[in-house]
């Protein structure tokens, strides 16, 4: 029979330690929130009324969603055949683009923002002048790093060059072989880019503001400066939307065991 | 089924020559086994077959086709691969039915022909186990049943057996012969390991340095070994470098010893020989009945243990049974004997 093992004194210490840093903030913000916006008296939920009654959240909550979808697609569509070639055929060339994925947190994004603007100047309007054009190609560019790490580690993950070619010796093509043997065996890790992406979108305030485009963060940072109240309320809703989104990816990733599977014994 | 012929095939890496030109005709529903060392070229001439690499020269066809160029997805050529390579994501049925899907078969007829082929491979129980599921010689069946069950006109096995341990390993490859013999598929297998080659293949080819040394059927390549290659690498061998001195009466001489061998009458006097003699033939005498020596050493095989002795400048490995080889202790003086006809000769340059 296998001992109980018994939890350290110290270690229960740490923990309280560790959760107060992460609750505290959480259940000051929370109160905060449900303080009025007039009296400053708890407690009320009118914050999170105001919030959920406020159009403008719907409004540029659901444009956030939508801008970070696309960017996750076109990542995707880019990345993962890419990724894929890069680890089967070039595989040397693999430290280059781990170099290149890193310039992204190297350039600040209010210097990307102005080269941007200025290399899209001259684009047609439907591209420069909305969101879902100049704004999703700024994104695709922040993404590379958080994409193209995770799809890095989930095509290491498998045994990619023995999986390709049996599936080609079954008469598979290229298009088969990624979609039905290699997609879902780098779900996790395509998942998790994906989600790592999504909280990059809606929280990117630099770029969205200065490209005068009303977004989610342009929208929080609008209430931050002028209703303090409102503001905590709306900073948990953030919270609870990153919260659900790991949740989802938790959930997602949870499927079958892949590739690194242990063998029976 | 159809046949394969290899024609000059040739794969340079640069400076590196992994295959130099080999050529091998293989009949239909034969089963030939490549056999060498790592780094002989095998791997590389059934990669070319497959079509997973191209050659630098040469041509591979199978049943009169030229496959050459031919992508490997449109070969129609089963393989089992040396890693596990059931997909990850797809439970035993799902990837014995995955070729049939890409040939677009109705799901019925697939699903009914992967249980076939499971229950062939002995697996229909596991047919909804992952791959995770299943022990790795589990895995390997499983991937043998998902290449037959296309229907290959050509099986290639690359190692299969190699990740598994020696009792799944003995099991497997008997069942592989017996299910290639049930179908009559024409199959190339690579192993390095020459017990799997010489007991399951009609024929052995040995390769070394990207050349066919040898092809034969294994009691050939096992008695008759070629080249001082294969002598070493199949099997062990009593290895003498001797010269001829009597042509007539057919003797060899050897650090002051001599020997008759059957073989060595009407070799030119004189010519320098290797002899070649299995440790099984080897007999073991009286001082005065043989080639004099003294026992060195021993190691027990079960059934046989393997006697070193001293003779005629020589080491000398012979096989005597365990009984026996307790009468002779190391230290012991001996006699070596070579029964005529056991010995084999190479010419030396």
């Amino acid at each position: 029979m296998t001992p109980r093992k018994r939890i350290a004194p110290s270690a229960v210490i740490w923990l309280l330690l560790g959760a107060a840093y992460f609750l505290i903030p959480l259940l000051s913000t929370l109160i905060m929130s449900l303080r009025s916006d007039q009296t400053a008296r708890c407690c009320t939920a009118a914050n999170y009324s105001y919030i959920l009654h406020d159009p403008e959240f719907w409004r540029t909550i659901r444009l956030s969603f939508v801008i970070a979808l696309e960017t996750i697609v076109i990542t995707l569509v880019l990345m993962v055949p890419t990724v894929y070639w890069v680890h089967l055929k070039v595989p040397r060339l693999r430290p280059v683009i781990g170099f290149l994925a890193l310039i992204p947190f190297v350039i600040a994004p209010i210097i990307l923002v102005v080269g941007l603007l200025d290399v899209y100047r001259g684009t047609p309007q439907w591209f420069y002048g909305e969101p879902y054009g100049f704004l999703v190609a700024a994104y695709v560019i922040l993404a590379f790093p958080y994409m193209y790490f995770s799809l890095d580690n989930g095509f290491r993950a498998i045994d990619l060059q023995t999986l390709t070619e049996a599936s080609q010796s079954l008469g598979a093509g290229w298009i088969t072989t990624l979609w039905r043997v290699i997609l879902p065996n780098i779900r996790a890790a395509a998942l998790a880019g994906s989600f790592l992406t999504l909280a990059i979108v809606m929280g990117e305030y630099t770029i969205a503001s200065l490209s005068q485009f009303n977004v989610f963060s342009v929208y929080v940072q609008y209430i931050n400066q002028n209703k303090s109240y409102p503001a905590a309320a709306i900073t948990l809703l953030s919270f609870g939307i990153t919260w659900v989104a790991m949740l989802a990816l938790a959930f997602a990733g949870r499927g079958r065991r892949t590739a690194t599977g242990e063998g029976a014994h | 089924m159809a046949g394969v012929e290899i024609r000059s095939l040739e794969r340079r890496f640069g400076d590196v020559v992994a295959l130099a030109g080999i050529d091998l005709e293989i009949a239909s529903g034969e089963f030939v086994s490549f056999l060498g060392p790592s780094g002989c070229g095998k791997t590389t001439a059934l990669r070319l077959v497959a079509g997973f690499d191209h050659p630098t020269a040469g041509q591979i066809l199978v049943g009169g086709e030229d496959l050459t160029g031919v992508p490997p997805n449109k070969r129609d050529i089963g393989m089992v691969f040396q890693a596990y390579s059931l997909f990850p994501n797809m439970s035993a049925v799902k990837n014995v039915e995955f070729g049939l899907r890409v040939r677009k078969q109705s799901s019925g007829e697939r699903r009914r022909r992967a249980l076939e082929l499971l229950d062939l491979v002995g697996l229909a129980h596991a047919a909804d186990r992952y791959p995770h599921q299943l022990s790795g010689g589990m895995q390997q069946r499983v991937a043998l049943a998902r290449a037959l069950a296309i229907e290959p006109r050509l099986l290639l096995l690359d190692e299969p057996l190699s990740a598994l341990d020696a009792k799944v390993r003995v099991q497997l490859r008997e069942e592989i012969r017996r299910i290639q013999t049930r179908l009559g598929i024409t199959t190339i297998y690579v192993t390095h390991d020459q017990e799997e080659a010489l007991s399951i293949s009609d024929r052995v080819a040995v390769l070394s340095h990207g050349t066919i040394e040898q092809i034969g059927p294994p009691a050939e390549i096992y008695g008759s070994p070629a080249t001082p290659f294969v002598a070493e690498f199949v099997g062990t061998m009593n290895r003498i470098e001797s010269t001829v001195s009597d042509s007539a009466a057919g003797t060899v001489a050897f650090g002051g010893s001599s020997l008759t061998v059957e073989e060595a009458r009407g070799r030119p006097a004189g010519s320098r020989v290797l002899l070649l003699v299995r440790p099984e033939t080897v007999e073991l005498t009286s001082p005065e009945g043989g080639l004099p020596g003294e026992v060195v050493s021993q190691t027990f095989l079960g059934a046989v243990t393997r006697v070193k002795v001293e003779a005629g400048g020589s080491e000398w490995s012979a096989d005597v049974s365990t009984d026996r080889a307790a009468a002779i202790p190391v230290g012991s003086k001996v006699g070596v004997t070579v029964p005529g006809g056991s010995a084999r000769l190479l010419t030396l340059d």
